[in-house]
This record gives structure tokens, C-alpha cells and sequence, in this order.
């Protein structure tokens, strides 16, 4: 316990010296892993931990960072206010959408989702909504300064600013996830009839669930719209959304740490592919992507989880040994679910479900 | 005991239960008694398992009544049953294969808690206190069910034996007034089989419950139950202490019958 606590200060203290390091638009940058990685674990909350596969986060992302805009603009917010109210609608979305989610699964969510993506922008472009939302033209806001007269950059204080929302979001994140909660939104995931008897009421869960998974892509979306103090529709094209998804499989969809790899590879990969080739990015990121996946398929936090459980696998060769375990297909389906099965990605896990003996 | 004794804890009145045309059950009826163990048998497709998910409210009946504790279950959600004090096994094991055999366990605890999503994300106090509490429990449990081993292994990567359980303490976990097992000999080898039939017996005296016993190894059930219900094509034909059913005719031929076929039931039995 007194170790994780000194690796958490030692990893925050690392996040701080960015800072000092870099500025301007690579600062901006590390800003945008920021809110990328929180955009993504709130994915992570509702497809790796719930089993619940979302196509449409860009959507949430754009409606916390045109609640962030219109406030700032319209209502003259300040920026900071701006996020927990953003917070507050976006939960209210999402546990409006996560409703039909109850009826749907697997890849009919996945379409109803990415449908939502599709629509997201087009309102926000209505004439009926133009007043606030700039309609096509979007919004510009002011870049917020350092507070209290502290000695730092526009784009300082806004990372470090970013950073401490991010730090208390993963926190409570962490605590849901590993706690009674998070326990219930993976055994849906696992095996939902037996959830069940084991009195877990699927639909507020899931309902909830989704709530909370677009709370925090919303906040990401505010935190985003500061950043780049500019919000206009094509900037949450369904692209978006894919590219949240991405960030989610590279991380390795159940793994909170791996929801930081994937928002590195999100912001760094597309660059790295233009430097690779002006005329083709599109192909080179593709190539990356591919043998990102071909090397780690269950993402960074399902390469490490898999490290660990080689270790466990050869503590239950030892089990085997010390007492006699019924017939020998049984000790086989030990070891053959151990080679196949997939902690981080719920996709190998059904897949591994139908290896029953 | 404290439960009022004056009714039995479940009451099977009638059942009825159709798919299309067939009838699955044709009205059955029988008492699960506080603190019993009790076995109902029956050959293949004779509606055992069709009886199990009525009461566990997998099927709804279309006819008929279960009462547990006097209270109907006719239309009870299915996540209250762990709460009325219902707890289940699964015939092929459904364990939540990625997470860990701790967190399996801890999941049979969901019930017996309360705390939501704010209290758990700020990690209140209540947290904690239930925390603790499951805590406590898990590892009564994980010395009653000798699974110390692999408390942090995935369940979907231990023997399948093992898996049983990890089932049952998850199912114990809940607090179960009755604990409902399908089939759980199936699968097993003879030494875990009598190792069953210990943990059951330990359970029952330790935990202070009663045990439905849906189970085709027919020795398994003699050996462990006060009472045997035997089921054949949807209708009960015998009800009565194992010595009872034993040498009810009816139960002679449905399992040991007249055709070769049945005759390999039973050996498989």
C-alpha cells in the first residue's frame, strides 16, 4: 500500500516537469494526452470494465466542450465553473442514451452509438441552436491566465490545470473500479445472468454506467475546448470517435493505466505518420496501428496483465501437482484458457467462454 | 434457528410450464423444509433443471405458485432473489472468467451491501465498513472452500473441479437461507464427489441453510438428502426419504426401466 503511494507521487511529480521542460505547442500537446486520456477512460469505464461497446463517445467529448463554450461565451462562466456543470449535463446524457442501451448489445450498440457520433455535429450546426452554438463557425474562447499572479504561461497553467482535474478523475475512477461498484459492472460484463442472481440490478448498473463513462469524456471535452480555446462542429466529426476508440484498444480496453498509452498514441502516432510520409499518413498510421495490435493485441494494459498472469500460470502447475485435479482434460482447459484468455479485452474474453469443458 | 417454523421455507404448489406445446411440468408440488437437504432427481428431460429456473425466475410459469418464506415468487425480479436469500449454482459453471477468484467471491456480496456510485468513487467510510465486512466473510470462506491457493488467479484459469467452488463460496457469499445447486457432481471424479457430499453436509451445519439438490448422480443424492423428490416427464412420482423413493416402483422404472436405452441412463447416472 505505502508503495503504490510512492509510485503515484513519483509519477505526479513527473507529470509536473513538462512544465519546466517543454512550452508552446509541445506543451499543448501533453496537454491534449491529458484530455485524451480522460476522454478514454471513460470509455474504458463503459467498454473494458462494463462490456458495454460505445462507437459514439465524440459525441459526449463535443457536448462537454460546447456546454464549456457556450457557458464561457454566452454566460460568462469562468472556465473552471464550466466543468462540473459540464460534468452534470453530460451525465444526464449519458444516462439518457445508456436507456436504449439496456435493449441492445455487442454490436447493435456499437451501431446505435456511432449513429449518435454521426448526428452530433449536424445539430450542433442547426439554425435553431446558432445562437449559442456559433452554428458552422463555431465558438472562440479566451484562453484562461495563471491564477493568483503565479509565474507561468497561458499554456502552463493550463496543463497543470488539466492535470489536477485528470488526477482527481483517475482517483475516483480507481476507487469505482476496484470497490463494490466496479466489481458489479464487471461481472455484467463477465456473465450478466449470473450477475443477476447474484442481486445486481443490470439495468440500474448499466444505466449508471453509461452516465459515468460520459461524465468523463464530457469533462474531457471541456478540458479539450480550454486547451484549444476554439469549439466549431467538424472538430467532433464521427473521426472522433473512432480515433477515442483507438486510443481504447491500444491501451488495452479494462487496464487504467493503459488508458495513458492510449492517448499517447492517439496525439503522437498521427504526427509520427506525417513524418513518415507527407503524400500517405493515413496508410503509415494504419500500418502502426496494426502492428500495434499484432504485437500487444489486448493493448498495453493487457500486455502487462499477461505478464502477470504467465507468473500465475505457473503457480497452477504447481497446484496441479500437489493435488490430484479430476480428469486430465480439465488440467488442459486450466492451461489452454490461461494461453487465451484476456483480462483487459472482453472480445478474447467471450471468445475464450466458448472453450467451456 | 430463528425463521418461523410454522411453514416450510419453499413451497412448490402446482407448477406449471409449457414450451409451445410440451409440457415441461404438469403440476408439481413439494416442500423444501428449514434447515433440509433436499434432492430432486429424475432422467434426462423429466424437467428438473425446466423446475430449478422457475424458481430462480429464469422461466416465468405459466401456472401455479413457489412461495419462499410465504412470500410469492411469481413476480419477484431476478435481482432479488440473492436478497430474499436465493442462492444459485449454474449446471456448467458461470464464473466471471477475467476477474480474480477473490473478486468472483466478493461479487456474492453485492446484495449484502449498499453503497452507490458517489460513496464509492469518494471512498466513504460506509465503503470501508463493508469493505471490511466482506472481507471477513470471504475469508471464512476461502478456508471452508480450501481455495487460498488461487484467491488471485483468474477463474476462467483454474481446474474446472476448483471453479466449482469458487461457485459455491460466491453463491455462500450471498447469505443464502437456500442454497440451489444445479447438478454440481457434474464433471466431477469420484474423490471429489465424496468431497462434495462433506462440504455439503459441513455447509448445512455450519451456515445454518437448506440445499436444493438438482443432480443426476443418483448416489450423491441418496447419500446427502433428508429428502428426495423424483420428477419423470414433468409429473412427480416419488417424494419421500431416499429409502422411501429408493424402492418406490415408479422411481425403479423410470430409472432402471425397460428398454436398453434407459438402462444406459441410469448407468450414467
Amino acid at each position: 500500500m505505502r508503495n503504490s503511494w510512492v509510485t503515484w507521487v513519483f509519477v505526479l511529480l513527473l507529470a509536473i516537469v513538462p512544465t519546466a521542460v517543454f512550452s508552446g505547442y509541445h506543451l499543448f500537446q501533453l496537454t491534449m494526452v491529458v484530455v485524451y486520456a480522460v476522454a478514454i477512460l471513460g470509455m474504458a469505464i463503459l467498454v473494458g470494465f462494463n462490456g458495454q461497446i460505445s462507437l459514439g463517445h465524440g459525441a459526449f467529448y463535443a457536448i462537454g466542450a460546447y456546454t464549456t463554450a457556450i457557458l464561457m461565451t454566452t454566460f460568462d462562466v469562468p472556465y473552471w465553473v464550466t466543468i462540473p456543470i459540464s460534468a452534470v449535463v453530460c451525465a444526464g446524457f449519458g444516462f439518457v442514451i445508456g436507456l436504449p442501451a439496456l435493449r441492445l448489445a455487442g454490436h447493435y450498440l456499437a451501431l446505435t452509438t456511432f449513429a449518435l457520433a454521426v448526428a452530433v455535429p449536424q445539430v450542433l450546426k442547426h439554425r435553431w441552436f446558432e445562437d449559442w452554438t456559433g452554428g458552422v463557425q463555431g465558438l472562440v474562447i479566451d484562453k484562461p491566465d495563471a491564477p493568483f499572479g503565479l509565474p507561468l504561461s497561458s499554456d502552463q497553467w493550463l496543463y497543470l490545470f488539466s492535470l489536477g482535474v485528470a488526477v482527481v478523475m483517475y482517483v475516483l475512477a480507481w476507487n469505482l473500479v476496484r470497490g463494490r461498484i466496479g466489481r458489479a459492472m464487471r461481472a455484467i460484463r463477465d456473465h450478466a445472468t449470473a450477475a443477476e442472481a447474484m442481486g445486481i440490478n443490470l439495468a440500474m448498473v448499466k444505466t449508471r454506467t453509461f452516465a459515468v463513462s460520459a461524465m468523463y469524456t464530457g469533462v474531457a471535452g471541456s478540458l479539450g475546448a480550454i486547451a484549444v480555446a476554439f469549439v466549431a462542429p467538424d472538430s467532433f466529426s464521427v473521426f472522433l470517435s473512432i480515433t477515442l476508440f483507438v486510443g481504447l484498444c491500444a491501451g488495452g480496453a479494462a487496464s487504467i493505466p493503459g488508458t495513458i498509452v492510449g492517448a499517447v498514441f492517439i496525439e503522437f502516432v498521427p504526427n509520427l505518420a506525417d513524418k513518415v510520409s507527407k503524400a500517405a499518413p493515413g496508410a503509415v498510421y494504419g500500418v502502426i496501428l496494426i502492428a500495434m495490435l499484432f504485437l500487444l493485441p489486448m493493448g498495453a494494459g493487457g500486455f502487462l496483465s499477461g505478464l502477470w498472469r504467465k507468473a500465475v500460470g505457473s503457480r497452477m502447475a504447481a497446484i496441479g501437482e500437489t493435488r490430484p485435479v479430476a480428469a486430465g482434460h480439465e488440467v488442459g482447459v486450466g492451461v489452454d484458457l490461461a494461453g487465451s484468455l484476456s483480462t483487459a479485452d472482453p472480445v478474447h474474453a467471450r471468445r475464450g467462454e466458448s472453450v467451456k469443458p | 434457528m430463528a425463521q418461523d417454523q410454522s411453514q416450510p421455507l419453499l413451497r412448490i404448489s402446482g407448477v406449471q410450464m409449457r414450451f409451445g406445446g410440451v409440457i415441461a411440468l404438469g403440476g408439481v408440488s413439494f416442500d423444501v423444509g428449514h434447515g433440509q437437504i433436499c434432492g430432486l432427481i429424475g432422467p434426462n428431460g423429466s424437467g428438473k433443471t425446466t423446475l430449478f429456473n422457475c424458481i430462480s425466475g429464469i422461466y416465468r410459469y405459466s401456472q401455479g405458485d413457489i412461495q419462499f418464506e410465504g412470500r410469492s415468487l411469481t413476480n419477484l425480479p431476478r435481482h432479488q432473489m440473492a436478497g430474499i436469500g436465493l442462492g444459485r449454482t449454474f449446471q456448467n459453471v458461470a464464473l466471471f472468467r477475467n476477474m480474480s477468484v477473490r473478486d468472483n467471491i466478493l461479487v456474492g456480496a453485492h446484495n449484502t451491501a449498499a453503497s452507490g456510485y458517489i460513496a464509492n468513487a469518494l471512498r466513504l467510510p460506509v465503503v470501508r465498513r463493508e469493505q471490511n465486512d466482506a472481507d471477513r466473510r470471504l475469508h471464512e470462506l476461502l478456508d471452508l472452500l480450501d481455495l487460498r491457493q488461487v484467491t488471485d488467479t483468474p477463474a476462467g484459469a483454474i481446474p474446472f473441479g476448483w471453479q466449482k467452488r469458487v461457485e459455491l463460496a460466491r453463491a455462500l457469499m450471498t447469505r443464502p437461507k437456500l442454497l440451489m445447486l444445479d447438478e454440481p457432481a457434474g464433471g466431477l471424479n469420484h474423490s471429489e464427489v465424496d468431497e462434495l457430499a462433506d462440504l455439503m453436509r459441513r455447509i448445512r451445519r455450519q451456515l445454518n441453510l437448506s440445499i436444493l439438490l438438482v443432480e443426476h448422480h443418483m448416489n450423491l443424492v441418496m447419500r446427502v438428502s433428508d429428502k428426495v423428490v423424483a420428477l419423470e416427464f414433468g409429473l412427480k412420482i416419488a417424494d419421500g426419504t431416499p429409502d422411501e423413493v429408493r424402492a418406490e416402483p415408479e422411481v425403479i422404472r423410470a430409472y432402471l426401466g425397460d428398454t436398453q436405452e434407459e438402462d444406459e441412463h441410469a448407468g450414467a447416472a
